[in-house]
């Protein structure tokens, strides 16, 4: 990228998009697609080692020697749940803050040098690990130890997006003052800012973890207590994860909005579920410390429960308001009948319709689901640094957040980019293949956890080792299924970037002219009326049978797992 | 995105609202169980930690498995203390030593610990699992229900080596 060649402005210069209407800063644009192209090139590189770490782990066929499947693990780990991520949503909160409210980036130069931060460091990121220099896995947990310039990457990187996250504030806040918008803030931008609340005290707490450990790499402290870097990697690790749901939550009710003309039904209620993600999300850093020696029992049932499982409590509210807003939604352009005549008239070949769907079934059912499951601070004995681990956050920031973020960006493209997308059957069908993929991943893993097995492990068979375990063919079957699934997951991601690639860089200069993909005319928003509020044709009724069934099944399986645990040995 | 109408503070309807209370029950519940299985579940997370040097761990792992040896199986100790005994488990770059003969039923005090990184307890194919930190002596009470070889892979990242890395402990009635 030709960053250094882009000429800087002082004054601010809109455009007026001809789709929607909104006025763009050239400014802010310009940092937009820095970041979404820095974000496409790191899931690149993290796809394709996620083919080779997945093959790995296939026993039957146990690709990579040990060396190189720890190195490109960790690096796996690093440019997707890092790069990849924080790319992606320091674009979203760069749109959010401007063009989402035509308001202006208040300083893009202050824009570029989080971009160069955060380039720089997630360079020497790769090129340490890549180079040798750190087999430590992301979590980099002391006192095993990477050469400094690893914990250095990391620290410029975290300073890059603390930046960001700082100028996407002021950038609310200077337009507030400017008079750019009017009333509340709309819902995805609240949703953002409830991102970047809790982002800044994440990326605190992981410069508290990590700069002692840079000056113990540098032999400038000598002794860095094991489980207090685990404490504090957590406090970071944790809640950066539940940045990603609140600002993928946010772009969920994006892509209903745009897709079926959706609405939040109850703003009071979904504005309350994020702030309880506020509230109640720092605490989640226990779930990686349940079976940790050190805490007691009453600390850990507290922390791991988010006081009362409460942001649990905002995630299953936004699980039903946004399928019932999109519901109302397309009741309201006549498809009433029955409970679910809605469903099946939905736009299922707009592919932002079917990214919600799909990352809302894959986030909610599997991720959520396994994720409240092994949280549980007794559960968590059977499920520690077992595959059941990756397999739920497959599901999370995998399914449920990547496949949202793919989904946004075919709308980024002819909005931001201005430019047609191209390959758009490719772009149908690709949100299908990537989540169900995805799916198929994550079940494998889960199954292989269930039956004991490690994550991280380049051999359960244990050739080499003093004593071996019997793997059962059960446990041969689900690392296949994982394997056949991350086939298809690579696929889809390949479709995704070819798509992307292409029509970023190839496709035609245009205006866009409507907001969808597919549906022509694209769905009005609106607020319902007062009568049609009370109307019962227009009531949200299939949307309440489904979370009645997902309700049943989150019990089922959180109830078998408490009555596999009663079957163990007693340990206290 | 578009702006939300002046008013939005209004009440929930009527789905919205079940779905609200159904869902903080839910919440309730889950809050519940945790409290609950601690005081009559009989599988809790150990929370009993001392403070250990490396060396100080070493010196009782050596001298447990000079007093209760009963032989060797492939170059490791194996170790039979007495039932309801403290017992030990060490923890190093790429190994667990020693290994362990216990009684079912009988219940042990196992002390777990590291001598340089940190590792990952599990024990397989019960498949419970425990960090094992240096620095910290980590005591699981531990009652066998089952009688047979179980395997103690380990299951955090520990460096290169980490998949040569298991130990046995076996249970007989
Ligand atoms: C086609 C897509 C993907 C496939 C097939 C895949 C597969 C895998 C596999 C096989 C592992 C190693 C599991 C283990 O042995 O412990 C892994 C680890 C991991 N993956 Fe993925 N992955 C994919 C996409 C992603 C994405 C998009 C993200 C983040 C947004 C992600 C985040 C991670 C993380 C954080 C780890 C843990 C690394 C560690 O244990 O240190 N993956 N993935
Ligand atoms: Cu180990
Ligand atoms: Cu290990």
């Amino acid at each position: 990228m030709a960053v250094a060649a882009i000429p800087r402005r002082e004054t601010t210069v809109f455009r007026t998009c001809s789709a929607t209407g909104l006025k763009v800063d050239v400014a802010a644009e310009r940092l937009i697609i820095a970041n979404a192209v820095a974000a496409v090139v790191a899931l690149l590189v993290g796809g394709i080692l996620a083919l080779l770490i997945a093959l790995t782990r296939w026993q039957a066929i146990h690709l990579l020697n040990p060396v190189w499947f720890y190195r490109l693990t960790t690096l796996h780990g690093i440019d997707m749940l890092i790069a990849w991520i924080v790319f992606f949503e320091v674009a979203g909160l760069y749109f959010g803050s401007t063009v989402a409210l035509n308001a202006r980036m208040v300083k893009p130069a202050i824009g570029w040098l989080a971009f160069a931060l955060m380039v720089v460091g997630g360079a020497l990121l790769n090129i340490v690990v890549l180079t040798g220099g750190a087999d430590v896995m992301f979590t980099a947990y002391v006192p095993l130890k990477a050469h400094p310039l690893f914990y250095l990457g990391y620290i410029l990187f975290a300073v890059g997006a603390l930046v960001a996250v700082g100028l996407f504030f002021t950038n609310i806040i200077v337009a507030k003052a400017e008079g750019r918008y009017e009333g509340s803030l709309p819902l995805f931008v609240f949703g953002l800012v409830t991102a970047s609340i809790i982002a800044t005290y994440t990326l605190l707490s992981g410069a508290m973890s990590l700069v002692p450990a840079f000056f113990w790499s540098l032999g400038w402290i000598e002794n860095y207590d094991a489980g207090f870097y685990r404490n504090l990697f957590w406090g970071f690790g944790h809640p950066a994860q539940q940045i990603n749901l609140a600002a993928m939550v946010a772009i969920w009710y994006v892509l209903a909005g745009i897709t079926t003309g959706a609405v939040p039904l109850n703003e009071k209620l979904s504005r309350l579920a994020f702030i309880l993600y506020i509230l109640f999300i720092n605490l989640g850093a226990a779930h990686h410390l349940l079976v940790d020696p050190g805490p007691s029992f009453a600390w850990k049932a507290t922390n791991t429960s988010y006081a009362m499982y409460l942001a649990v409590l905002g995630s299953l509210i936004h699980a039903f308001s946004i399928p019932a807003a999109v519901e109302v939604a397309l009741r309201r352009r006549g498809h009433k009948r029955g409970l679910l005549e809605w469903l099946r008239r939905a736009p299922w070949r707009e592919p932002g319709f079917s990214a919600l769907v799909i990352s809302m079934i894959v986030f909610g059912w599997i991720g959520g689901v396994t994720g409240v499951t092994i949280g549980t601070e007794q559960i968590n004995m059977m499920a520690h640094n077992t595959m059941r681990v990756p397999g739920h956050f497959h599901a999370t920031v995998v399914g449920g957040t990547t496949l949202a973020f793919m989904g946004l960006t075919y709308y980024l493209i002819p909005l931001i980019f201005r430019r047609e997308l191209k390959f758009k059957k490719l772009a149908i069908w690709q949100p299908y293949v990537y989540g169900i993929g995805m799916a198929i991943v994550s079940v494998g893993m889960v199954a292989a956890g269930l039956q004991g097995v490690a994550r991280r492990h380049w051999d359960i068979t244990f050739t080499q080792a003093p004593f071996q375990s019997p793997v059962p063919g059960t446990v041969h079957l689900a690392l296949a299924v994982l394997g056949i699934g991350a086939i298809i997951a690579i696929i889809g991601g390949a479709m995704y970037l070819i798509v992307v690639l292409a029509s970023v860089f190839t496709g035609k200069r245009v205006e866009p002219t409507s907001p969808t993909l597919v549906i022509d005319p694209p769905p009005a928003m609106g607020y319902l009326s007062e009568e049609e509020e009370k109307d019962p044709q227009l009531q949200p009724r299939g949307t309440f049978v489904l979370v009645l069934a997902f309700l049943m099944f989150f019990a089922a399986y959180y109830l078998s797992n408490w009555w596999l645990l009663g079957r163990a040995w007693m340990v206290r | 995105m578009i702006a939300p109408p002046r008013v939005w503070w209004k009440p929930l309807g009527r789905l919205e609202r079940s779905w609200f209370k159904l869902a903080f029950v839910w919440c309730i519940f889950l809050t519940a169980m945790m409290p609950l299985w601690f005081f009559l579940g009989r599988q809790n997370v150990p929370t009993t930690t001392y403070r250990v040097t490396a060396e100080q761990f070493q010196r009782q792992v050596d001298a447990f498995i000079q007093q209760y040896q009963v032989g060797t199986e492939n170059g490791f100790p194996v170790v039979e203390p007495p039932p309801g005994s403290d017992v030990y488990m060490l923890a190093r770059m790429w190994q667990w030593t020693p290994v362990l003969k216990l009684k079912r039923g009988a219940t042990y005090r196992l002390h777990l610990s590291s001598t340089d990184v940190q590792h990952g307890f599990s024990l397989q194919p019960l498949n419970l699992n425990f960090m094992v930190l240096p620095g910290y002596d980590y005591v699981v009470t531990i009652t066998p229900t089952t009688a047979g070889e179980f395997s103690v892979v380990c299951n955090e990242y520990c460096g290169i080596g980490h998949h040569l890395m298991i130990g046995k402990i076996i249970v007989t009635e």
